[in-house]
C-alpha cells in the first residue's frame, strides 16, 4: 500500500513538473522572451556564477577546516613525517593555483557578461604572456619533481643492514606474518608445500626454516629500522599502513618490500590520542575479492626491551607437531623439500638479498 | 580572382596535405540524396555520418542511466551501511540476503560502473558521437571516408554494448575485479565468482569495443586528413577536430596494446597459459602456472588506461574550446598554443603509464622517471586552463546551457586536475594510492569534467542534429544542479581520501582508522543520488525537444564553423549544393571593424575588406 502511495505520488509530482514547464514555455512565448536570445536569464545566470564562487568557497574553506582534524592519520614513521610536510607543501602550492584560477573563471563570468552594445575584444594571442605562464609551473612542477624524487629514491633504497626483517604474506582474506627466529634468516617456503597446517608452505629442509615462528599480529620495535618483505599466496594484495605512510603491492610470484622506522610505541600513541583501544593497522588495499574489505592485521610498536623480550619467547615452527606433520606428508606427495626443491630455494636467496641482522643487533637494542 | 587566391595560399601555408576537391563527387552524392531510403537503411543500418552519431549518444545515454543507477547502488551501500536494502530486492534478487547487499556484488557493482562510464558512455558516447557528427561538418566533407565501416564501428559498439548489458544478469555476476580486472583475480573462477562467465564476456565485450574503436579511429583520422574542404588546411581547422583527431590516433595506437592484454588473459583463464600467473595457492589447490607477471598485465593494460584518460577528456577539451569562443564571442585566445598543447598532451599521455604503479611493485628507478614525465603532462594542461580564462577576458558572454556546462568544464578540470600534481608525485602516491583521493581527483578530472564536454556537446549541436533547440530554463536548471551536486560529492570525497579509506571496500566499519567520516559518507551519498536524478531534467529535456522543441535556424548561435552553413536539418550529403570553400580560421569573432560580430569561416577576405588584419589584405587581393 505505502508503495502504491509513493509511486502515486512521484507520478502526480511528474504531471506538477509538466504542467509547469509547459506554462513557463506558454508564458516566454506571450512575452517574447521565447526567441530572444539573451534576456534576463543571462543576468542571472552571470550573478549565480559569482554567487556560486562565493557560497560554494565559503563553503568548501569551512568544510575543510571543520573537517582537517579527522582527515589526518597520526604519523609514526621517520619517512612518514617527511612525506606529510611535503603533502602539504604540495597542497598549499595547489591551492594557490585552484583560488587563483577559479576566482578568475567566475569573475570574468560574471563580469564580462553580455551587455547590449558592448563587443567583444578581439585579441587572439600574446606570445609573451603565453611563454609566461608556460614557464612558471614549469618551474614550480621542476621544483616539486625534485623533491619528491630526493625524498621517494630514499624511501625506496635499500634498508640499513641492521634493519630487522619480518615476512607478511596475503592471502583470501587475511594476512599471514612470519619471523625469521633466532638465526635472524628467513627459510625457504614453497607455494607447492602449502597445506591447512603449513599455511606459508615452509620448506623445512632448509634449515634456516626450522627456527622461523609465525605470528598473529606484527610487533616492531620503537626507533629501529624495520624491513617488511611482503609476498601473496593467491591474488594481488596490498600492504597499507597508513599511520606509518607505508603501501606496497602483495603480488604472487613476484616478492616485494618496504622498510620504514616507527617512531611511536602504540601504548605513547594511545596516550597522545588519548584513546585507550588504539592500534596501528594495516589495511588491504588492492581489490582482491569477497572480503578485501576487512583484511586487517594489528600491529604494535613495542620499547626495544619489549620487543626483544616478544621475540624470544616466541616458539618456532619445529615445535608445531602439525606443521611438522603436514609438511613430511606433503613433501612425500610433491617430491619437495629434502633438497628436492633445490629452484625454489636457489630464488628465496636471492629474494632474501642483504645480509640479515645479527642476533647481536636485535639483543643489544 | 578572388576566390582563386585562399586555395593557393593554403597549400602555401597550411601544415597538412592539400584537401581534395570535391566537387567532382558532389553532382552524383546529391541525387542519391533524393531516393527514398528503406527506415532499416535510413535509421538502422545508417550510413550517415550524422545518424551514426545519434545512434551513439542514444546508446551512450542508456548506458549512463544504467552506470548512474549503479553508483547509486554502491553509494545506498556506503551512506548507509547498517541499513536494510530488502525493497531493492525485485530489482537485485539473491544479490540481496538478510537485507544486505552481498559484498560480491558490491564489487560487480564499482566493476561495471566504471567499466561502462570509461569505454561505453565517455569513449563511445562521447568520442563516438561528436568525432561522427562533427569530423564532416566541420572540415567540410560529404561524410567520413567510409560510411560502411563507420556503420561498422557502431555496430560493433552496440553488440560490445549487448554483451556487457547481458553479463549484468549472470547467475555468478558480472566481472567483478575492478573496471582495470588485475589477474589473478580477474583470471581465476575460484578467487571471486565474477570471474567465471561474467569475466569471459567482459574481454569478449572489450574485444568488439577494441574493433569498433578501431574502425572508428581510422575513419576519423583519414577524413580529417584527406577530406577537407578547398582552403581548410590544417592551420584553419576548428579545435574540434584536433582534438578528434589526435583522440582517434591516441585510440589507434593504445587500444591494440588493451587488446592483446585481453587475449592473453583469455589465454591463461583458458588455456592453461602462465602470462600474468606464478606461484598460486588458492582454493585448497596448488596450481600448476609458474613465472608469469601480474606487473606485466598492468603495464599492457596501463599503456591503453592511461592514453584512455585522454581520449575521454580531449574531445571534451576541443569542444569547450569552440563553445566557450562562440558563447565569449571572441576568438579562442592561443589558438596556436591550444593545439600545441593538445600535441603535447597526446604525446606525453603515452609515457606516463606506470604512475598508475608505484607502489605495485615496480623497479623504483621506474617510478622517478614516471613522477618526472607524469608532472610534466601538467605544464600543456595548465597552458589550456589560462588560455580558457583569457578567452573569457573581455568577452560578452552568453550564457547558454552549453556555455554554462563549458565554464563548468573549466572549473571542474581545474579542480580535479590539480590534486593530479599530488598523484603524480610518487612520494606522496605511497600513501595515497587507492585511497578516496584517487577516486575523487578522477572523477573530477576525468569523470564529470569529461560529463559536463558531453552536456556542452549536447547542448550546443542539438539544433543541428535534430533541426530544434533544447529547452534553455530546464538546461540552466541542470546545470546549476549537476554542477553543485558534482561539488558536493567529490569536494567531501577528498577529504576521506586524504584520511586514507581505501577504494573498493564494501564498508570500513571493521577499521579503527577509518570508522571517523559515516556521516560525511552519507553527505556524499545523498548528493550523488540527487545529482543521478537531476540527469532526468535532460534526458526530459532531450527527448522532448527532438519531437516538440523550438524549431532551429540555421546558425542559432551565430557561429563561424562550416557545419552551420548547412540546411536546418542536413541531408546525406550534408550541404545540397557545393561544399563551401573556407577561407579565414574559426574564430574571427568580434573583428575589429567587422560588421557583425562574427565571420564564418567561408566568408572570402574580399568581402570583408574593413575588418581585415594587415597580412589578410594580402590575400583579400
Amino acid at each position: 500500500m505505502s508503495t502504491l502511495t509513493i509511486l502515486l505520488v512521484l507520478g502526480l509530482l511528474l504531471v506538477v513538473f509538466g504542467l509547469l514547464f509547459r506554462i513557463q514555455i506558454l508564458t516566454a512565448i506571450f512575452s517574447g522572451s521565447y526567441v530572444r536570445q539573451i534576456g534576463t536569464s543571462n543576468r542571472v545566470n552571470a550573478l549565480l556564477m559569482l554567487v556560486f564562487m562565493v557560497v560554494g568557497g565559503a563553503a568548501f574553506f569551512w568544510s575543510f577546516a571543520e573537517n582537517f582534524g579527522k582527515m589526518n592519520p597520526p604519523i609514526a614513521s621517520v619517512h612518514g613525517h617527511a612525506m606529510e610536510r611535503m603533502f602539504w607543501t604540495t597542497m598549499i602550492v595547489i591551492g594557490i593555483a585552484f583560488v587563483i584560477t577559479q576566482a578568475l573563471l567566475f569573475i570574468y563570468s560574471y563580469k564580462y557578461q553580455h551587455q547590449d552594445g558592448r563587443r567583444a575584444y578581439f585579441f587572439s594571442h600574446n606570445n609573451k604572456i603565453e611563454v609566461i605562464w608556460t614557464i612558471i609551473p614549469a618551474i614550480v612542477m621542476a621544483s616539486l619533481i625534485f623533491a619528491g624524487w630526493k625524498a621517494w629514491t630514499r624511501i625506496t633504497g635499500p634498508a640499513p643492514k641492521d634493519a630487522i626483517v619480518l615476512e607478511v604474506m596475503g592471502k583470501q582474506f587475511n594476512w599471514l606474518v612470519r619471523y625469521p627466529g633466532r638465526d635472524m634468516k628467513l627459510g625457504v617456503v614453497n607455494y607447492r608445500l602449502i597445506d591447512a597446517a603449513n599455511d606459508f608452505g615452509f620448506d623445512l629442509s632448509d634449515k634456516a626454516a626450522a627456527d622461523d615462528f609465525v605470528a598473529s599480529e606484527i610487533h616492531v620495535p620503537k626507533g629501529h629500522p624495520v624491513l617488511i618483505k611482503i609476498r601473496s599466496r593467491d591474488v594481488l594484495h596490498a600492504v597499507y599502513m597508513p599511520q606509518f605512510r607505508v603501501q606496497m603491492y602483495a603480488v604472487p610470484g613476484m616478492p616485494t618490500r618496504f622498510w620504514f622506522t616507527p617512531t611511536t610505541t602504540t601504548d605513547e600513541m594511545r596516550a597522545k590520542l588519548g584513546n585507550p583501544k588504539f592500534n596501528y593497522e594495516l589495511a588491504c588495499n588492492q581489490i582482491c575479492g569477497k572480503g578485501h574489505f576487512a583484511m586487517k592485521l594489528n600491529i604494535v610498536v613495542d620499547e626495544p626491551d619489549d620487543y626483544v623480550a616478544w621475540f624470544a619467547a616466541q616458539s618456532p615452527i619445529s615445535k608445531n607437531a602439525d606443521l611438522m606433520a603436514s609438511y613430511k606428508q606433503m613433501s612425500q606427495q610433491t617430491g619437495l623439500g629434502k633438497g628436492g626443491s633445490q629452484g625454489a630455494k636457489a630464488s628465496a636467496i636471492e629474494e632474501t638479498g642483504e645480509s640479515p641482522a645479527p642476533l647481536a643487533a636485535q639483543a643489544s637494542l | 580572382m578572388a576566390t582563386n587566391l585562399p586555395v593557393s595560399s593554403q597549400s602555401q601555408g597550411g601544415i597538412g596535405t592539400a584537401p581534395v576537391p570535391h566537387t567532382e563527387h558532389d553532382d552524383h552524392l546529391h541525387d542519391h540524396e533524393h531516393h527514398d531510403q528503406h527506415w532499416l537503411w535510413k535509421y538502422v543500418f545508417s550510413q550517415d555520418h550524422k545518424m551514426i552519431a545519434r545512434q551513439f549518444l542514444i546508446t551512450g545515454m542508456m548506458w549512463a542511466i544504467i552506470g548512474g543507477v549503479l553508483s547509486s547502488l554502491f553509494r545506498l551501500q556506503l551512506g548507509w551501511p547498517e541499513a536494510t536494502l530488502d525493497w531493492l530486492q525485485p530489482l537485485l534478487g539473491k544479490w540481496i540476503s538478510g537485507g544486505k547487499l552481498d559484498p560480491e556484488f558490491y564489487l560487480a557493482l564499482v566493476t561495471m560502473h566504471g567499466t561502462i562510464m570509461v569505454f561505453f558512455v565517455l569513449t563511445a558516447g562521447l568520442s563516438g558521437t561528436f568525432s561522427n557528427f562533427l569530423i564532416p561538418l566541420q572540415v567540410g566533407a560529404r561524410d567520413m571516408a567510409s560510411g560502411f565501416m563507420n556503420m561498422l564501428s557502431y555496430w560493433f559498439f552496440f553488440l560490445s554494448s549487448l554483451i556487457m548489458f547481458c553479463s549484468l544478469f549472470l547467475e555468478t555476476g558480472p566481472a567483478s575485479a575492478g573496471w582495470t580486472i588485475y589477474p589473478p583475480l580477474s583470471a581465476l573462477p575460484q578467487a571471486i565468482s565474477g570471474s567465471g562467465t561474467g569475466m569471459t564476456m567482459w574481454l569478449v565485450s572489450m574485444v568488439f569495443f577494441i574493433v569498433s574503436q578501431l574502425l572508428g579511429g581510422v575513419n576519423y583520422v583519414t577524413t580529417v586528413i584527406n577530406l577537407r574542404t578547398r582552403g581548410m588546411s590544417m592551420s584553419k581547422l576548428p579545435l574540434t577536430i584536433w582534438a578528434f583527431f589526435l583522440t582517434a590516433i591516441l585510440g589507434i595506437l593504445s587500444f591494440p596494446v588493451l587488446f592483446s592484454a585481453a587475449l592473453l588473459l583469455v589465454f591463461d583463464r583458458s588455456f592453461g597459459t602462465s602470462f600474468f600467473l606464478s606461484d598460486i595457492y588458492i582454493a585448497g589447490q596448488a596450481l600448476h602456472n609458474q613465472g608469469g607477471s601480474p606487473v606485466l598485465f598492468q603495464h599492457l593494460f596501463w599503456f591503453l588506461g592511461h592514453p584512455e584518460v585522454y581520449i575521454v577528456i580531449m574531445p571534451a577539451m576541443g569542444m569547450v574550446s569552440e563553445v566557450l569562443a562562440t558563447n565569449a564571442r571572441k576568438p579562442i585566445f592561443g589558438y596556436r598554443a591550444m593545439i600545441g598543447s593538445l600535441i603535447g598532451i597526446s604525446l606525453l599521455s603515452f609515457v606516463v603509464w606506470a604512475h598508475h604503479m608505484f607502489v605495485t611493485g615496480m623497479n623504483p628507478f621506474l617510478g622517478s622517471v614516471f613522477m618526472f614525465l607524469t608532472l610534466i603532462i601538467a605544464v600543456p594542461s595548465g597552458v589550456k586552463v589560462f588560455n580558457w580564462l583569457a578567452t573569457l577576458w573581455r568577452g560578452n558572454i552568453r550564457f547558454t546551457s552549453a556555455m554554462l556546462f563549458a565554464i563548468g568544464f573549466v572549473s571542474l578540470f581545474i579542480s580535479g586536475g590539480l590534486t593530479g600534481i599530488i598523484l603524480g608525485n610518487a612520494t606522496l602516491d605511497i600513501q595515497m594510492h587507492n585511497t578516496y583521493f584517487v577516486v575523487a581527483h578522477f572523477h573530477l578530472v576525468m569523470g564529470s569534467s569529461a560529463f559536463f564536454g558531453l552536456f556542452a556537446g549536447v547542448y550546443h549541436w542539438f539544433p543541428k542534429m535534430f533541426g530544434r533547440m533544447m529547452d534553455e530554463k530546464l538546461g540552466y536548471i541542470h546545470f546549476w544542479l549537476t554542477f553543485l551536486g558534482v561539488y558536493l560529492v567529490f569536494m567531501p570525497m577528498h577529504y576521506v581520501g586524504i584520511a586514507g579509506f581505501p577504494r573498493r571496500y564494501y564498508a570500513w566499519t571493521g577499521f579503527d582508522a577509518f570508522s571517523q567520516f559515516a556521516d560525511l559518507n552519507k553527505f556524499i551519498s545523498a548528493a550523488a543520488i540527487l545529482a543521478f536524478f537531476a540527469q532526468f531534467i535532460f534526458i526530459f529535456n532531450f527527448f522532448y525537444s527532438i519531437f516538440r522543441g523550438r524549431r532551429a535556424t540555421e546558425n542559432p548561435w551565430n557561429s563561424t564553423t562550416l557545419e552551420w552553413t548547412t540546411p536546418i536539418e542536413p541531408g546525406h550529403g550534408n550541404w545540397p549544393g557545393e561544399i563551401p570553400a573556407v577561407y579565414r580560421w574559426p574564430y574571427d569573432y568580434s573583428k575589429p571593424g567587422a560588421e557583425a560580430d562574427f565571420i564564418p569561416q567561408n566568408v572570402p577576405y574580399s568581402q570583408t575588406p574593413s575588418s581585415n588584419l594587415p597580412y589578410e589584405r594580402e590575400l583579400a587581393d
